[in-house]
């Protein structure tokens, strides 16, 4: 009995019993959709933080009091213990440093809401306080008016720039270059707007609002507020160079002895990707892990399903070992059932799998992935599964004796 | 030689802690191109016999040669040449022997065509070679037109005639009956009894099992069963002319 008589055969069984194999199926697709779409899913997340992450500009690292990630629990207590980054810190680091970059301070706010006439913007809009350095590290530009200036800092104005969503919703009809809104009842100046810049992971990055970090830090500061630092360096050359003078005089400022470690975090692309492997590949080890149980799970269901064939189809056994099957067909045709219902699953899940990590793409907005290596190890992965669990049913059923199998009823 | 040749074949089936002797010491030769009928009372071994001919089940002790070949010699104490092994006993039935069962026996979602090629299948004959000797089988016994039916889709004179069409289709060297007509019908049976003496006139060598005096009647021989003995052996009307 060659292999396509084997196939036919058993893909005639699964057919005539739709609803078992269907059961069956269930397990593996579970499984192989779990590890599949986990897969798929980071993937593509994946190629979108390597394409997106100049969210920071290539050439711009970040000081702040919590890491950008935070793993694992317990640990937040360290973070929290830490003194807060002050303007006054800041401006001792302007002072000491004189390399080639600039350093912008600021502070971000979010919960009120933006009026204009009769209208106003949801909670969600961001705050955005900064120094005027913001200019050389936020990449946002200018679509009409001004930046913030030393002026505006030094004397805590009510000026205000404005992002493009905020202008849809407020003043769609206005130029907004000298009109007024309040937050908070209190009024600012429109100095100017942004241009659009788009979405990131699927977030705008449209759909804030920009005023001196003084003028910021009077209206919403608290014991608990921590400035951020973005650091711009001119030469990508000079990069590491000048995080470690940033370190150095940070830590003289903030009196940190030597022999202990940062109480600061410092967030660079690279060590923003740093962190998102570990993350992913976290989640990647717990996807595995669980589809692994769903899989044997799965293979224990298929075993028990393939022993009820067994027991259900003895008489076809009896009557084809009396027609001259031989022990090694009867095994086959039961391992092979195994192997195509386990197979049958995989693709299935993987299909459904692969579509379901690419919703993540489509909803994001980024270029879609297929994780071709993936879809193989997981047919391999089937194929193990079948084989172990589709051996014993199949071993039983070969064994049987012919004339107790034609007997039996 | 004789096509076929048991001497003192014993049958014992141990039932918990009770041997039940179904053959007590079988003698018996056929020929090639014999018709034998066996007769008997329920339960005195008569299908034990034909399992044991078939191959489908091995003597206890006794010697067994079928076409020149040993299937089951006690006296040979080397497992080697003694007794066949499963792959060879697979291979024995399925090329010298075609069953015929009072049940049937066809598998139920499959056409009759396709219940007739399973024997060629196993013995690894090729599709296009494999499916020609079915139809041609299935012509033999009349029904081509019925060849895409499923089991369930025929009566029961025509399940049995796909079953014989199974039987024949390897060309072996024995068709093995056991009560073919004993779940059918008086007419139905006289057709399937008209199609096992065409075989036998084809040249075919057939062992039919039957409780039927008449059904017996066909055959040239009929031997007589009794409490796992041969009772008598003796030609009918018809063998003797
Ligand atoms: N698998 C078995 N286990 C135990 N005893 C068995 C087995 N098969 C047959 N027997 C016994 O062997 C004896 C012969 O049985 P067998 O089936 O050969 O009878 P038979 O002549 O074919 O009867 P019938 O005309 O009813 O078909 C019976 O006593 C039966 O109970
Ligand atoms: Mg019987």
């Amino acid at each position: 009995m060659n292999l396509h008589e084997v196939l036919m055969s058993s893909l005639d069984s699964i057919r005539q019993n739709k609803l078992r194999s269907f059961l069956t199926l269930l397990g593996v697709v579970i499984g192989m959709f779990s590890i599949i779409g986990v897969m798929t899913a980071i993937n593509v997340l994946q190629n979108s933080v390597e394409s997106n992450l100049n969210v920071l500009g290539t050439n711009t690292f970040f000081i702040q009091k919590y890491p950008a990630v935070q793993m694992g629990g317990g640990t937040h207590w360290k973070y929290r213990n830490r003194k807060n980054l002050t303007y006054a810190d800041y401006l001792q680091l302007k002072d000491r440093f004189s390399g080639p970059a600039t350093i912008t301070a600021e502070n971000w706010h979010s919960g009120d809401p933006i009026k204009f006439e009769d209208k106003q913007t949801k909670n969600s809009v961001g705050i955005q306080g900064v120094t005027p350095e913001w200019e050389f590290s936020s990449g946002y530009f200018l679509q009409s008016g001004r930046m913030i200036s030393r002026n505006d800092l030094e004397q805590m104005r009510n000026v205000i720039i404005l992002g493009q969503d905020v202008v849809d919703v407020l003043m769609p009809q206005y130029n907004p270059v000298g009109q007024t809104v309040t937050i908070r009842g209190v009024k600012f100046k429109v100095i100017g707007t942004l241009e659009r810049k788009g979405t990131i992971f699927g977030q705008s990055e449209d759909n804030v609002v920009i005023m001196p970090l003084t003028t910021h830090l009077k209206m919403f500061a608290s014991r608990w507020t921590s400035l951020g630092y973005a650091i711009a360096v001119m030469k990508m050359e000079q990069f590491d160079e000048v995080q470690d003078e940033i370190v150095f005089n940070l830590r003289l400022i903030r009196g940190v002895p030597l022999t202990e470690e940062n109480d600061f975090e410092v967030v660079s692309n690279t060590s923003l990707i740093d962190t998102f492997n570990q993350v992913t590949g976290a989640i990647k080890m717990a996807a595995l892990l669980i589809s692994s149980i769903a899989l044997v799970a799965a293979g224990i269901g298929i075993m028990n399903i393939m022993l009820v064939s067994v027991t259900e189809r003895t008489r076809e056994i009896g009557i084809r070992k009396s027609i001259g099957a031989r022990k090694r067909d009867i095994m086959n045709q039961f391992l092979l059932e195994a192997l195509v219902l386990t197979e049958l699953g995989a693709l299935i899940g993987i299909v459904l799998g692969i579509l379901a990590g690419n919703l993540v793409a489509v909803s994001m907005n980024v270029s879609g992935v297929f994780p071709i290596q993936w879809a193989i190890i997981g047919v391999i992965i089937c194929s193990v599964i079948g084989v172990v669990f589709g051996t014993y049913p199949a071993v039983k059923a070969a064994r049987l004796d012919p004339i107790e199998a034609l007997r039996y009823e | 030689m004789a096509l076929l040749e048991l001497k003192q074949v014993t049958k014992v089936y141990q039932v918990g802690a009770v041997a039940v002797h179904a053959l007590r010491g079988i003698d018996l030769m056929v020929e090639k191109n014999e018709y034998v009928s066996v007769m008997g009372p329920s339960g005195s071994g008569k299908s034990t016999l034909m399992n044991v001919i078939g191959c489908l089940d091995t003597p206890t002790s006794g010697t067994y040669i079928l076409d020149g070949k040993t299937v089951h010699d006690d006296r040979i104490e080397q497992s080697s040449n003694g007794k066949l092994s499963d792959d060879e006993l697979a291979f024995v039935r399925n090329q010298k022997i075609g069953f015929v069962f009072q049940t049937f026996n066809l598998l139920p979602r499959i056409t009759a065509l396709h219940n007739v090629e399973l024997p060629l299948i196993y013995a690894g004959i090729h599709k296009k070679d494999r499916i020609e000797m079915a139809k041609e089988a299935l012509r033999k016994v009349n029904l081509e037109d019925r060849m895409h039916h499923q089991p369930n889709e025929l009566s029961g004179g025509q399940r049995q005639r796909v079953a014989i069409a199974r039987a024949l289709v390897n060309n072996p060297s024995i068709i093995l009956a056991d009560e073919p007509t004993g779940n059918l019908d008086s007419k139905t049976s006289r057709e399937i009894m008209q199609l096992m003496d065409h075989l036998h006139d084809e040249g075919n060598t057939i062992i039919l099992v039957t409780h039927e005096t008449d059904i017996a009647k066909h055959a040239h021989r009929v031997v007589h069963f009794l409490d796992g003995l041969i009772a008598s052996d003796e030609l009918t009307p018809k063998g003797k002319g």
